[in-house]
């Protein structure tokens, strides 16, 4: 079984986690920026994280054979604080980077006018750059919120197919698909989805422009909700091609959209010892 | 290894190629006209885009034609680098000693042999390194090397700067000791470097 898990946020995770995940299936992955739980004060300090996600990160992963590639942007919630709003400016340099294949997250937290304005603008960026979006969806007030960003989606240049609505559930994946978008799920221990409820939005919903992620991050979260996701899906009735369709080849359609993803990692000799991410006094 | 011109021209597609001739105007126009930038110049976008449009086997190659073409200074080669990818570091890294850099770029060398990616620090153990890196800093890139399991061949003048260094033959024997202790294998290379460090054959006279 191949997954590509097309949300996660790898830097708060251990090398354990790459590890299990390997061993479950995933050879390929996204990792969104998005707010690190501890509020930044200053653009350089996105910078670093922009570098950290196009250099540390992407040979972390390589050295457990999983594919890393990652989408940028000012996520909605730190868009609010106007010290961290000239990231906005320094985008353009970084979207042409090779391994982004989106702008992202993006969307809304709070639906403030400086939310509003970070979403136009960085909606603008990827139709500029020939980039498809990573959408979050708000966690309060979820279907306005999801309404309100469909309607900028559609004032904006992208085209909907363009677009991945993500953090949906029950309430909002009709009115996502409806507006030919892409419908992304997280599934976690606690709260958004879980697997068995996300099978029962496929079985209501089909399989076509759904993906599944783990969105595992610093909170509670599990990196391996894909593969349980898979499993849910193949005792629940669907078949092989079923799991290989949401799990790999619908989310390689939408960030392929960017022309940037390189999925021919080879299986590093380097993992010897369970450990091959050398440092440098041992 | 950095590919020439000639035998990049011979590998890449028609379409490919032609986007390497119309980056290189773009940075020979660079040369041409310096200061007249405001924002990334056009060379620079295509010094981010190498790898999607002639293969990322050639990104290293192309970036650096790029660099010399454009013939960069330090203060590009050093925004370069420090905005760049991995990748995008490591051409830079590789093409230093191609550019009239002076010790300018030093610093990135040194940063480079800060990380611990075997990839970068392969890189700045190249000619612009062996050329410019002092003795305590070049003793400390090649035992990083040692550390992180980049091949000691790598580091360019090895043998000449390694020979008659006994601060180096000392640190590696404490390192090989160090190993020992714990149990774990001295790395081959460690004893090929040690073995260089023999000074050489005092000259013989002849009669």
């Amino acid at each position: 079984m191949r997954i590509f898990d097309p949300h996660i946020h790898m830097t708060s995770r251990t090398t354990d986690d790459y590890q299990a995940m390997y061993d479950a299936g995933v050879r390929a992955l996204v990792e969104p920026s998005f707010w690190l739980g501890q509020p930044r004060t200053s653009p350089a300090s996105f910078f670093d994280y922009f570098d950290a996600l196009l250099g540390w990160e992407p040979f972390r992963a390589s050295q457990y054979g999983i594919a890393h590639h990652c989408t940028l942007a000012l996520n909605p919630k730190e868009a609010n604080d106007p010290r961290c709003t000239p990231v906005l400016d320094a985008l353009p340099r970084y979207l042409v980077k090779d391994s982004v294949v989106a702008v992202g997250e993006i969307g809304y937290d709070s639906m403030t006018p400086a939310e509003d304005t970070a979403l136009a603008t960085q909606l603008q960026l990827a139709a500029d750059h020939g980039l498809p979006a990573l959408v979050h969806t708000p966690h309060r007030d979820k279907l306005a919120g999801l309404r309100r960003t469909i309607d900028v989606v559609r004032e904006s240049a992208l085209a909907p197919e363009a677009v991945l609505l993500d953090h949906l559930n029950e309430t909002t994946v009709r009115d996502a698909l409806d507006s030919g978008c892409w419908a992304g799920f997280s599934i976690y221990p606690d709260t958004k989805m879980d697997e068995d409820r996300m099978v029962s939005v496929l079985r209501a919903h089909g399989t076509d422009r759904i993906l599944v992620n783990s969105a595992a991050d610093w909170g509670r979260s599990d990196p391996l909700k894909t593969r349980k996701v898979a499993d849910t899906m193949l005792k629940a009735g669907f078949d092989e091609d079923d799991v290989d369709k949401v799990l790999w080849r619908n989310p390689v359609a939408f960030y392929g959209q960017s022309g940037r993803l390189q999925l021919d990692i080879t299986t590093p000799d380097a993992l010897h010892e369970g450990n091959s991410i050398l440092r440098g006094g041992e | 290894m950095l590919t020439d011109r000639k035998e990049l021209d011979a590998r890449l597609s028609d379409t490919a190629g032609t986007w390497l001739d119309d980056a290189l105007a773009e940075a020979a126009h660079a040369a041409a006209h310096p200061g007249a930038d405001s924002g990334p110049l056009p060379w620079e976008l295509r010094f981010a885009a190498a790898g999607r449009h002639c293969g990322r086997d050639h990104a290293d190659s192309v970036r650096a034609l790029l660099l010399v073409e454009a013939r960069a200074a330090p203060s590009t080669v050093t925004r370069l680098y420090r905005q760049g990818t991995a990748a995008e570091r490591r051409a830079v890294l590789l093409a230093l000693h191609r550019l009239d850099l002076g010790p300018a770029a030093v610093p990135l060398v040194e940063d480079a042999l800060r990380t611990n990616d075997p990839r970068l620090v392969a890189a700045a153990v190249g000619p612009y390194g062996a050329a410019h890196l002092d003795a305590h800093g070049w003793r400390h890139a090649v035992l990083k090397c040692l550390f992180i399991e980049v091949p000691v061949e790598t580091v360019d003048r090895l043998g000449e700067r390694a020979r008659g260094d006994a601060e180096l033959a000392r640190m590696l024997r404490d390192f090989a000791a160090e190993r020992t202790a714990a149990g774990r294998p001295v790395p081959d290379g460690l004893r090929t470097v040690l073995a260089l460090t023999a000074p050489a054959p005092a000259p013989t006279e002849e009669s």
